[in-house]
């Protein structure tokens, strides 16, 4: 195994373990934080289904952002729409042998890319252009897009730019890449937009847990969409639920003798 | 920079506010829009001075909170953040997941009324949102400013003090938000960290000393509450004919009345508190009012104060017992509504001692109309023929909780009850009615004479719909089911020229329609 397979391995199994665990404790914190009172925001289900409707209608349409704001709901939809979708393109790499329908998927679909490119490019332009957005964003909110476009941008290159030599590279690639995540990576293909694209994905799975990007999971524990509007029928009582190391609500208090009630005027 | 003869201490820099009194109001011209962008800037800041008054010294003892800005402020706030993040999933989560998406940033009143950016939704939990990153996150201490993280300093502290009191934590923002992120629950923490420093607000934090001594906001003790009772009910027999009671800590009765203390005198809330009294009186019901619970608002959610609100709303745990009541009914007011749906059962709980076919608080709204479609009550719309009226939701109401067995009953039902008290109803405009509506620009706290200014402004939307369906259709009352957004119009609308009478309660009309004696 070569020094640089060492590294961009390791580069690897560092990153993706940073992103998992990472992720996992924000997981555990957000389950493990109470939710004292009811919060359901209208229009709240009754009913555990109707919530997860409502969380559908979230996460897979955008709902709420659609009535809020119709460009940044198309520029955000396309974009997390292209991101599934080349990220279902790229389990040819990690895939021993390629299924039938991910293959013609691949070689039918030239155009995924570029869209999701557009879509981060208007996104980035919308908080430019508008004066509200720009005032609201920080660097950091410019950085994220941008690293997403230098993924999408390297990526494309690889595929569409015959200068670039990954063409060549791709059996290579399947069997560093694919082998990686069965512990006995093949030599890492010397190629140097593979490299750059592949360190950028492995920035981003580094900074994921620690960013913005946790709303991917944080929109599940939202207690405004999550909870069901069920007060009436079942009582809320947080103080039954202990979590170690968490403080708890206190219990009521309304078996308490009469208040003093002051007669002076 | 700073004279040393004038040398400030620490909470005046904070709490210092100016207060404008020639402000005029924003002009009536039918549209809701952002503000308009000068020269292709934001003008920052321009109602950060718009502050309300601190609270004294003898107010925050009352509450078990600091009497004054403690030295080591920053020590202290950041320990409370800490606290309120192991302590609420909302705040924890909401703190992290904000992609600065924009989409809230059209959509709060006091951003559209005062074209202040800090008041657009996501500005305003950035204020928080940046001294989280900074103390409690590894992006915001690996990037810093970057990131967005601040340190807490002063001007950080000064800016939470005016802006996290510029918001009604009416939740219009969370509807939009993609992942549901609410600022109310922001502006509370932030308020309850001011608290935990000494930083108080003095109108909310005097009112709940006040229910906490004397049992209700406006600090009425049993036998003044007794008086302006009888008075009343001798006003009602002059006006009627008939002997129509007000009946106080009666045990035993049927059901137990949860009422905000203003209905009791304030105009335009006591025409409502006749209508309660005519529908219990005509409907051969028995009620009673009660010292203990004398008051449905809570004041203890505004600044987040969980063990606050507890303690609020215990009052009516012990009415319900003492009083050996059957039923729970609260009146017209928005966020006492939002706690006694919503809270009430986890605060104080649960409710085993009332009738099974009615164990949970019922809202006025559903316990008339029940009634009228029951035939209990009969309503004559002649005798309000005079009015074309139009329903402002208040924002706790719409966003916060719910009326009757279906989802959107808290819309429906207060109109059907418009509906059949008068001929003449007319909607405002769709984007500001139902969970798009407005707040009243006085909300969460905000009710204090100081800070007017963010009051008329925050009003804006509100007024615009208004005015426009006074203009298009002669729409000349708008019924509301809220003491706070009462009390707030009937002070704002004659700034914008619009007469105070447009103002009043459901329960008004009730009151005027309903047909006495006149029993089937």
């Amino acid at each position: 195994m070569s020094g640089l397979t060492i590294v961009f391995s390791l580069f690897f199994y560092i990153a993706f373990n940073i992103f998992l665990v990472g992720i996992l404790l924000k997981l555990w914190k957000y389950a493990a934080t109470p939710a004292p009172l009811k919060i359901p925001q209208t229009p709240a289900p009754k009913t555990a289904a109707g919530v997860g409707f409502r969380m559908f209608q979230e996460v897979a349409l955008f709902k709420s952002l659609f009535r809020g704001n119709k460009l940044v709901w198309l520029g955000g939809y396309i974009f997390h729409l292209g991101l599934l979708l080349v990220f279902i393109k790229h389990f040819r790499f990690l895939l021993p042998s390629t299924p039938l329908l991910l293959d013609n998927f691949v070689k039918y679909d030239l155009y995924t890319g570029f869209i999701l490119l557009g879509a981060l490019a208007f996104l980035f332009i919308l908080r430019l252009a508008i004066d509200r957005h720009f005032f609201i964003s920080v660097i950091n909110d410019y950085l994220l897009l941008g690293l997403l476009m230098a993924i999408a941008s390297t990526g494309l290159l690889s595929r569409f730019w015959p200068g670039g030599g990954v063409k060549a590279n791709i059996p290579e690639i399947k069997a560093f890449v694919g082998g990686l995540f069965s512990f006995h990576p093949g030599p890492v293909p010397l190629n140097a937009l593979f490299l750059i694209h592949f360190s950028l994905v492995m920035i981003l799975l580094m900074y994921f847990p620690f960013s913005k990007m946790m709303h991917a999971f944080g929109v599940f524990f939202s207690p405004t969409r999550n909870q069901i509007d069920n007060s009436r029928q079942k009582r809320w009582g947080p103080w039954t639920v202990r979590t170690p190391g968490r403080p708890q609500p206190e219990e009521p208090v309304y078996a308490q003798p009469s208040f003093a009630v002051s007669d002076e005027d | 920079m700073a004279d040393p003869a004038v040398e400030k201490s620490p909470a005046e820099i904070v709490s210092e506010g100016q207060h404008n009194k020639d402000f005029k109001p924003p002009e009536l011209t039918g549209e809701i829009g952002a503000p308009p962008v000068r020269d292709g800037m934001i003008v920052k800041g321009v109602t950060s001075a718009i502050k309300p008054h601190m609270a004294k010294p003898e107010i925050q003892s009352k509450l078990g909170f600091p009497e004054t800005l403690v030295d080591n402020w920053e020590e202290v706030a950041v320990r409370k953040l800490g606290e309120l993040l192991e302590r609420y999933k909302s705040l924890q989560v909401y703190l992290d997941i904000c992609v600065r998406c924009g989409s809230c940033t059209d959509k709060c009143q006091f951003y559209l009324g005062s074209s202040d950016p800090n008041n657009m939704p996501v500005a305003r939990a950035e204020l928080l949102r940046r001294v989280y990153k900074r103390y409690f996150t590894t992006e915001g201490r690996i990037f810093g400013k970057m990131a967005g993280a601040q340190k807490l300093d002063l001007g950080v502290l000064s800016d939470w003090y005016a802006y996290f009191h510029q918001c009604s934590q009416c939740r219009r923002c969370s509807v939009f938000c993609p992942y549901g992120i609410d600022t109310a629950e922001i502006s509370m923490a932030a308020r309850e960290i001011m608290d935990s420093i000494g930083l108080g607000q003095q109108y909310v934090n005097a009112i709940l000393g006040k229910v906490h001594e004397i049992g209700n906001n406006l600090g009425m003790n049993p036998k003044a509450l007794a008086a302006t009772l009888e008075s009343t009910e001798e006003d009602l027999e002059e006006e009627t004919g008939q002997k129509i009671r007000l009946p106080l800590d009666e045990e035993g009765a049927e059901v137990l009345m949860v009422t905000p203390s203003a209905d009791f005198f304030a105009s335009p809330h006591v025409e409502s508190l006749l209508g309660y009294a005519k529908v219990f009186h005509q409907a051969g019901i028995s009620w009673t009012l009660s010292t203990a619970a004398s008051e449905a608002g809570n004041f203890g959610m505004f600044i987040g104060n969980y063990s606050q609100m507890r303690k609020v709303a215990s009052r009516v745990g012990v009415a319900i017992r003492e009083m050996k009541t059957k039923r729970l009914v609260v009146g017209e007011c928005g966020h006492a509504w939002r706690i006694a749906y919503s809270f009430w059962n986890t605060l104080i709980g649960p409710f085993d001692t009332l009738d099974p076919k009615y164990p949970a608080p019922q809202h006025i709204c559903e316990f008339t109309l029940d009634l009228v479609k029951r035939g209990a009550i009969k309503l004559d719309k002649s005798a309000n023929d005079e009015f074309t009226v139009t329903f402002h939701d208040s924002c706790n109401v719409a966003r916060g909780s719910a009326m009757g067995d279906r989802p959107g009953g808290q819309f429906t039902i207060p109109r059907e009850l418009i509906k059949a008290s008068c001929s003449r109803f007319v909607d405002m405009d769709k984007d500001t009615i139902r969970e798009k509506t407005f707040c009243c620009g006085g909300g969460g706290g905000l009710l204090t004479d100081e800070i007017m200014q963010i009051r008329v402004q925050g009003a804006m939307p509100r007024v615009q719909a208004l005015n426009s369906v006074m203009q298009s259709d002669g729409v000349n009352f708008m019924a509301l089911i809220c003491a706070i957004c009462k009390a707030q119009l009937t002070k704002v609308l004659p700034k914008y020229g619009i007469p105070v009478s447009v103002a009043g309660g459901v329960h008004q009309l009730v009151g005027r329609a309903i047909e006495l004696g006149a029993k089937a």
